[in-house]
């Protein structure tokens, strides 16, 4: 219950869907009460008083029509049978439509088969001559255009609630329901339905409106409703005939059309942003070319690093929360470096990535403080057009899924070569030579051949040296990876490590590599930073930090992960959770989980310190020192 | 060895049905002539790459997915015996997916989703059910007012160990754990680790423990089966797999495993794909990867062969 | 893709052999015989039976369609009684008509409403976004008969810039000039819904799209802004666009009813509906079968686009 409620209060937010909602509210409480409004007969004639125009002051707000009849009466009685017809037509199809659905995509294989096969020659038909068909057969009338308009959206129920049962279906807990011992009609009723319903919701407000619309329509051409009895559109295909002596006979009308179907379309809008997953995860809004930087001061140069982060801070703000993701971050690198930045799944480490060259999402992230500074140069003050020139030829990337980070519809040799055309002026034939020869770089056997593929024609590993080839297409000084091997299996994730750690020595290179693997780190980097909530609480080179972690945390993280050769064991953890990042505590993010906590811990900002000449640590009470 | 669940020459094909028009689809040999046995408290680590087979194998197990042929005897009985009973063999062999959140219904309150197995397994009354659901929840350390809520309230963590809960609520002696740490980050995954490793004794559990990490398998399994292009090419103690492993494919991924202080020494250019599942190769699977692959290895294919020390390799040159 | 084109023209022929089927058999429903329509009050029990003989009603269902399906592969679709005319000559040149109608209609939506849609999604939340949103809402809420009726009192009665029905001009018309004339309001009339749908979809695709990993690593690349979204978004996004297009083309086809109705345009809608009032069922039959074989065909190049621009889609 508690879930429903919250849905009406967000729908309540949503100013389009409540002007909606109070539009229908106004117009289905006038048409209900219809038969109690001290109306005139609709369908009293009075042919003394023909194509009166509208006048507040007669007793004819709307005017009267070629047989005198009173327009107001008419419409009102009008927008009664309208609704009710459209809301009829889509209860009938939503239900046949639904049941069909399920039932094709529950039980698959040849029944499936056949329906939807049987769907698709319905769908083979332009929407509105089958509905003209099947009244044609029925015969002209109110209740075979509903019947007409309702057959004719079947399909498109049958087809989605089909669509979203298989999807459903695919699910683990379906699998779990039948493990627990449930039979198919209980999993049809209790896992699928449930999951389904709002699929068919969103479907509903879609056509609810269309189903209103072609009733009307079916009326308008006189195979609706048959006089004396009129709907909307019927009133509108009456007054059509004086269109030009009695504008006012098919304006009103056709208006009160208009206005239902708006009503009903934003309110159904309002309802699917609410329902549909897509909508409501990321609010679908698109992120900004550049992330947005909302600062108080630059910080100063401090002295000639290549790439100089200060104070960071990337703060994702959504709807009143404030999830500060990065929260301080500092981060120094020399040319020919190779940085680690290490930490678990919400430590901040791809924003503060992803930060540098302002590519964190915005909205929601905001960099609230902080500098980037390449070669001395302050990147976040930096227009968008000098940003640009910057990405992809002084700093290039490598994501964590090669799959999703290549466009799929453009060969891997073209979109190197676009890499290599966007900061120089080279010709296509050129370019293409190079991207191959990028491609020989990487190891990827018959490379001139291979860069014609699609992505999706290579493997995961294939794909992941195409992004590092890009990444070295304009030989940049400094390459940020964002766990570029998470995706991979083990054997692969060992050849690209192998490549990357090749390259770096060979070209000089200087790498940033985010990742959660301390092996892996272990085996490519030189410095580390270990983030925890936002922060850098660790930083130093590699082997001081693996062999003498200062950090508790570090410590903590190095010993729980199983390492190869250790034999069966009970494994070191760490009990409790990292604190969401919109309710960070005081003091030291981690000292709910420490053992070594004091009060003075949950106090005040802990500043970083120095264990050893390349070792620093954010910590009152570092291991192997005293406090 | 006593063993409360044999698995003999199970197989899974898709496809290859004749179609309406044209040839028929090409099949795809998921899972090949799989056999092994597992004792009563036994933990049994299948270890293996993407694609290589190993869910595929593991909803047969659970009777989830029909096998195309061979046979799944748990203590002695068929599976497809089993089926027939009611609930099917939920009562017998549990299921825990790699996906927590995904496997509780997002519109189900965990109570709701802790008494389906009690109700439709064992018929249980309600005032059992309340009994055991408090008794399950304080074994896998979760507090008791988290049953009135969603599941999308829950950490990854949290909603694993609702479905470990969930999984031992029918009583079955035999658990399939598929890559259940694998989503969850380190520390978390050491929590739920040791946590089956403690059920495991408390309840006298054999678990069959799925993953594609070789450091978590070797952590909680007494033996290791190790799957390519599904086939077992390795079958084994722990320690005597991982510590000498005897088929070159095994012997390559404890080689690529990052381990702190060991070097890199995987070449960049080690061909790194399994072959193709519609194209098979004649011979040895792993013959187009392997250096030692001479020209027996590309025209025959292998078979499983037992060494001493149980230790089963299929290759014609083994290491060692 | 020479392959699949030739796949997709085969798998089209089980979709023509439904959908012949169903228009017959939906005529075949039909209550009362065409006979006693045909004849009216002329209708003795021996002349029903000759035009039941005649036109082979008398023979089981499953021969009827067969011979019903040869004569039309043949060209045959029977006469029509109310017009005393070939089925097929006189829905050819009322097609040809409605094609002039709902092609030119088709050109407007598809042109706006992927300008519209790639424009909003491009200045989301900015005031031009807003307003076209709003249009495209209102776009398709509007009853396009309803539209029509007002176009006329617009333009037609009130200003007297363009002819208010008809294709040429009564006295003296003829020519292209006077056919454009007479096409802008009722083409631009029924474009107007399939604009909003059309807008609305490419919208949501193309922010789908702009939310992709991609779409950042093309950014990370450095390219510049317009690349990113007219090139790399908008070719992602028209994978999903083109069938919204097929879709569309059927409701421009099927819209052309009321709209020919209104401006009194001579195509197959205003046709269709003639004859459903006389009960024409061999009109009918042959109309509606031949804008469903022309909706099908245009259904086929969608998909078949939509294979050439995304090399994903297995065959």
């Amino acid at each position: 219950m508690k879930r429903r409620q919250s849905v009406l209060a967000v729908l309540a937010r949503n100013r389009p869907a409540t002007l909606g909602a109070s539009l229908l509210l106004v117009i289905v409480t006038v048409s209900l009460l219809a038969p109690l409004l001290p109306l005139h007969d609709p369908n009293a004639t009075d042919l003394a008083n023909r194509l009166l125009r509208p006048s507040l002051l007669s007793g004819n707000p709307l005017g009267t029509d070629h047989l005198g009849r009173d327009l107001l009466a008419r419409l009102i009685w009008g927008i009664r049978l309208s609704l009710a017809v459209g809301i009829f037509a889509s209860i009938i199809a939503a239900v046949s439509g639904s049941a069909l659905g399920i039932f094709a995509g529950f039980f698959g294989g040849r029944v499936d088969n056949l329906l939807m096969r049987g769907v698709d020659m319905l769908m083979a038909f332009p929407y509105i001559l089958l509905a003209l068909t099947i009244v044609a057969v029925l015969g002209p009338g109110l209740l075979n255009a509903l019947y007409a308009v309702a057959i004719v959206n079947i399909p498109f129920f049958a087809r989605n609630i089909r669509g979203a049962t298989v999807a459903v279906i695919r699910r683990e807990f379906v699998d779990a329901a039948r493990l627990s011992g449930m039979n198919n009609r209980r999993i049809i009723t209790v896992e699928i339905l449930p999951n389904v319903a709002p699929v068919i919701v969103v479907a509903m407000s879609t056509t609810i409106g269309w189903m209103i619309l072609e009733t009307a329509g079916l009326s308008f051409l006189g195979l609706g409703s048959q006089p004396p009895q009129a709907d909307l559109g019927s009133m509108l295909g009456e007054g059509r005939k004086l269109l030009i002596t009695a504008p006012h006979a098919s304006i009103v009308p056709g208006a009160m059309i208009f206005i239902i179907v708006i009503a009903v379309n934003l309110l159904g809008d309002g309802i699917r942003d609410i329902l549909d997953p897509r909508l409501r995860a990321g609010t679908l809004s698109r992120p900004a070319p550049l992330t947005h930087v909302r600062r108080e001061s630059i910080p100063e140069p401090q002295s000639g690093y290549l790439l100089e982060v200060q104070n960071l801070h990337t703060h994702f703000i959504a709807s009143g929360r404030v999830d500060k993701a990065v929260n301080g971050v500092d981060i120094e690198i020399n040319a020919g470096q190779c940085l680690g930045i290490i930490g678990e799944s919400g430590s901040g480490k791809s924003v503060t990535a992803l930060s540098l060259l302002g590519l964190a999402p915005s909205p929601p992230a905001v960099i609230t403080a902080g500098g980037v500074r390449l070669e001395g140069e302050e990147l976040l003050s930096a227009n968008f057009s000098r940003l640009r020139s910057i990405r992809g030829k002084k700093i290039a990337y490598v994501f964590q899924n090669p799959l999703a980070t290549l466009h799929p519809l453009t060969t891997v040799g073209a979109q190197i070569s676009e890499a290599i055309r966007c900061h120089r002026p080279v010709s296509k034939h050129s370019a293409w030579a190079e991207a191959v020869n990028l491609l020989n770089q990487v190891q990827i056997p018959n490379a001139a051949a291979r860069a014609r593929n699609y992505p999706h024609e290579m493997s995961g590993g294939m794909c992941q040296r195409v992004s590092i080839a890009m990444a070295l297409a304009n030989s940049p000084q400094l390459i940020i990876a964002d766990e570029p091997t998470t995706a991979l299996d083990v054997t692969v994730q060992a050849q690209i490590i192998s490549l990357l750690s090749r390259l770096r020595h060979q070209q000089n290179m200087t790498l940033i590599f985010v990742t959660h693997d301390f092996g892996i780190l272990a085996q490519l980097c030189d410095r580390v930073a270990v983030m925890y909530a936002g922060r850098i609480v660790e930083n130093g080179s590699t082997e001081e930090i693996l062999a003498n972690p200062a950090h508790p945390y570090t410590a903590r993280l190095i010993e729980c992960a199983p390492r190869l050769g250790k034999g069966r064991r009970v494994l070191t953890s760490i009990s409790g959770l990292p604190p969401a990042g919109d309710q960070l505590p005081a003091g030291c993010a981690f000292a709910s989980c420490c053992d070594r906590s004091t009060e003075r811990c949950r106090r005040g900002d802990i500043k970083t310190r120095p264990v050893a000449a390349t070792h620093s640590v954010r910590c009152l009470y570092p291991l192997g020192c005293a406090p | 060895m006593n063993a409360v669940l044999r698995v003999a020459g199970l197989c899974k094909t898709f496809g290859g049905e004749q179609r309406l028009f044209g040839k028929p689809s090409p099949p795809v040999y998921a899972v090949q002539s799989v056999s092994f046995s597992v004792a009563g408290g036994e933990v049994l680590g299948i270890v293996g790459e993407s694609g290589c087979g190993k869910t595929t194998l593991a909803r047969m197990l659970v009777g989830l997915l029909p096998a195309s042929s061979g046979q799944i005897k748990i203590s002695g009985r068929d599976i497809s015996d089993l089926s027939g009973e009611t609930g099917g063999c939920g009562r017998h062999i549990q299921y825990v997916f790699q996906n927590a959140p995904g496997s509780l219904n997002p519109r189900k309150t965990i109570l709701q989703i802790m008494e389906a197995p009690l109700i439709h397994l064992l018929g249980m009354a309600g005032a059992d059910r309340k009994a055991r659901i408090a008794e399950l929840f304080d074994a896998v350390n979760l507090r008791r007012e988290f049953l009135q809520r969603y599941p999308h309230e829950f950490s990854g963590g949290q909603a694993q160990r609702i479905c470990i809960a969930r999984a031992l609520a029918a009583n079955a002696r035999i658990v399939v754990l598929d890559e259940p740490v694998s989503a969850l980050d380190v520390s978390v995954q050491a929590q739920v680790l040791n946590l089956l490793s403690d059920l495991r004794k408390a309840y006298n559990l054999t678990y069959i423990f799925i993953s594609h990490d070789l450091a978590v398998v070797e952590a909680i399994s007494d033996r290791v089966a190790v799957l390519y292009f599904g086939s077992i090419v390795e079958l084994g103690k722990a320690g005597d797999v991982f510590s000498g492993p005897r088929h070159p494919y095994t012997h390559l991924l404890t080689e690529s495993a990052p381990v702190i202080g060991k070097p890199l020494s995987i070449a960049v250019d080690t061909p790194g794909d399994p072959p193709d599942p519609l194209a098979p190769p004649a011979g040895c699977a792993f013959a187009g990867r392997c250096d030692k692959a001479q020209n027996d290895c590309r025209l025959n294919k292998p078979t499983l062969t037992k060494n001493p020390g149980e230790h089963h390799v299929r290759c014609f040159h083994p290491l060692g | 893709m020479r392959r699949y084109v030739l796949k997709r023209f085969l798998a089209v022929v089980p979709v023509l052999l439904g959908l012949t089927l169903i228009v017959f058999l939906i005529m075949a429903l039909i209550p009362g015989d065409p006979a006693t329509a045909i004849l009216g009050s002329y209708a003795t029990a021996e002349n029903v039976e000759k035009i039941n003989r005649s036109l082979g009603l008398d023979k089981p269902l499953a021969q009827q369609y067969l011979i019903w399906l040869s004569n039309i592969l043949q060209g045959d679709f029977g006469r029509s009684y109310s017009l005393n005319r070939p089925v097929l000559d006189e829905v050819l040149d009322r097609f040809s008509a409605t094609l002039i109608l709902s092609g030119a209609a088709f050109l407007l939506c598809s042109l706006w409403g992927v300008l519209i849609g790639i424009w909003t999604a491009a200045r989301q939340y900015g005031w031009t976004d807003r307003i076209l949103t709003v249009a495209a809402l209102t776009g398709i809420s509007v009853p396009s008969f309803w539209l029509g009726l007002l176009a006329i009192l617009a333009f037609s009665v009130h200003l007297r810039w363009l002819p208010a029905s008809g294709m040429f001009a009564v006295y003296g018309g003829g020519g292209m000039v006077d056919l454009l004339k007479h096409l802008i309001l009722p083409a631009t009339t029924l474009s107007v819904v399939a604009t909003g749908v059309i807008a609305r979809l490419t919208r949501s695709a193309m922010l789908e799209i702009l939310r992709q990993d991609f779409i950042c690593a093309a950014r990370a690349k450095g390219l510049p802004e317009h690349r990113v979204l007219y090139l790399h978004a908008f070719k992602a996004a028209l994978v999903t666009v083109i069938p919204v297009l097929g879709v569309q083309a059927g409701f421009v086809l099927g819209g052309a009813v009321y709209i020919e109705t209104v401006f009194q345009w001579p195509g197959v809608g205003l046709m269709l509906v003639q004859a459903i009032s006389k009960r024409d069922i061999l009109l009918i039959q042959g109309g509606v079968v031949i804008v469903a074989v022309c909706y099908v065909m245009i259904n086929l190049m969608a998909d078949i686009a939509q294979h050439w621009l995304d090399p994903r889609v297995k065959t």
